[in-house]
């Protein structure tokens, strides 16, 4: 399945759920902020989402220090 | 002809020069700023340009003060800043340098959130003293900005930020800065105020640990709501720790893109 990640085309399987897109991209989702098609979703929401073809998905990955 | 005397309007006769009404006005000021910028010269004034006279070293009255102080601003400015409001979640190398910028630029009110004291291991790169060791940070900082801008409206809630009392703390601001420390902070705080408060502004940071080149350090729109600054990959971790330049360096650039929001401008 093709989704765009950071504004890239990239390749999934087939309704994948986010947190597992996460996990295959060894991002802890406690430290990642995720826009699903303009709108940001919490971390409570990751393993109850479901990507379909064609999502736009942005993830940024924040590294600690402050 | 109007022009602006210590932001107070006043009317000249057309013709005037700098030197006529800093003499008229206040004989012994030795500091004479024209438009935000400080004059040696003996211009006619234009109309609605803006004069500040200062004696130095003279406490000024707390009437003139604010106008005084602003003096530097580049013109037009002031009042926006002055009528804003800007959270900080987060008191710690960050947010205290990012709460001192704004202060010192008079922005209206500022709402600084943190949970925690003021330690030694802190003043490497933080905005405390000595003798503020053992205080919230908070409280500290708050005496600090009043110390540097009593004319600002400093809330210092001391407390833990949580996904549960974001809105609650944050939901009135302009722009929100996230200062915290932790990741897993950071994206807290990211996620809930950009799903809670849609529409509204934050300033992030990511990868300002070490000693890496200042010039790596960047603004970057990342959402329409969402601008981080930092290099993106350098973390506090062992063997990297975190010092006053790096971290102060993208405190500016924070505090920079929060004063570019409140008036209307891209940050990046």
């Amino acid at each position: 399945m093709d989704i765009q990640l950071n504004g890239k085309a990239f390749q999934t399987d087939p309704e994948i759920r986010l947190n597992l897109l996460l996990e295959s991209l060894k991002l802890d989702p406690q430290q990642v902020v995720v826009e699903l098609n303009g709108s940001v979703l919490t971390i409570d929401q990751f393993s109850a989402t479901t990507l379909a073809h064609g999502d736009i998905v942005e993830i940024v990955q924040f590294v600690g220090g402050g | 002809m109007q022009v602006f005397l210590n932001e107070r309007e006043i009317t000249v006769p057309t013709g005037t020069t700098l030197k006529q009404l800093s003499s008229q006005q206040k004989a012994d000021a030795d500091l004479i700023i024209l438009n935000g910028f400080p004059s040696n010269a003996d211009p006619p004034l234009n109309e609605s340009d803006r004069i500040v006279l200062i004696k130095r070293g003279e406490i000024p009255a707390p009437e003139e003060l604010e106008a005084l102080m602003m003096s530097r601003h580049t013109p037009g400015v002031h009042e926006k800043v002055r009528n804003s409001s800007v959270g900080i979640a987060g008191a710690g190398g960050l947010g205290s340098s990012i709460a001192l910028a704004l202060a010192r630029i008079g922005v209206g009110r500022l709402i600084v959130v943190d949970f925690d004291l003021v330690e030694p291991s802190n003043l490497n790169r933080q905005q405390y003293f000595i003798d503020q060791i053992g205080q919230p940070k908070v409280e500290a900082l708050r005496d600090n900005l009043l110390r540097t801008n009593p004319l600002v409206k400093v809330q210092a809630i001391h407390d833990r930020v949580t996904a549960g009392n974001i809105k609650h703390l944050f939901g009135t601001v302009d722009v929100l800065a996230e200062a915290f420390d932790a990741a897993d902070q950071k994206s807290m705080l990211v996620s809930g105020f950009l799903s809670q408060c849609p529409g509204m502004p934050l300033v992030a940071a990511s990868g300002i640990a070490g000693f890496g080149p200042a010039n790596e350090i960047r603004t970057e729109k990342v959402t329409k709501q969402l601008y981080i600054v930092g290099d993106g990959c350098s973390a506090a971790q062992p063997g990297q720790g975190l010092m006053a330049p790096r971290v102060g360096i993208a405190a500016g650039h924070q505090a920079n893109a929060i004063l570019r929001l409140l008036l209307g401008k891209e940050p990046a």
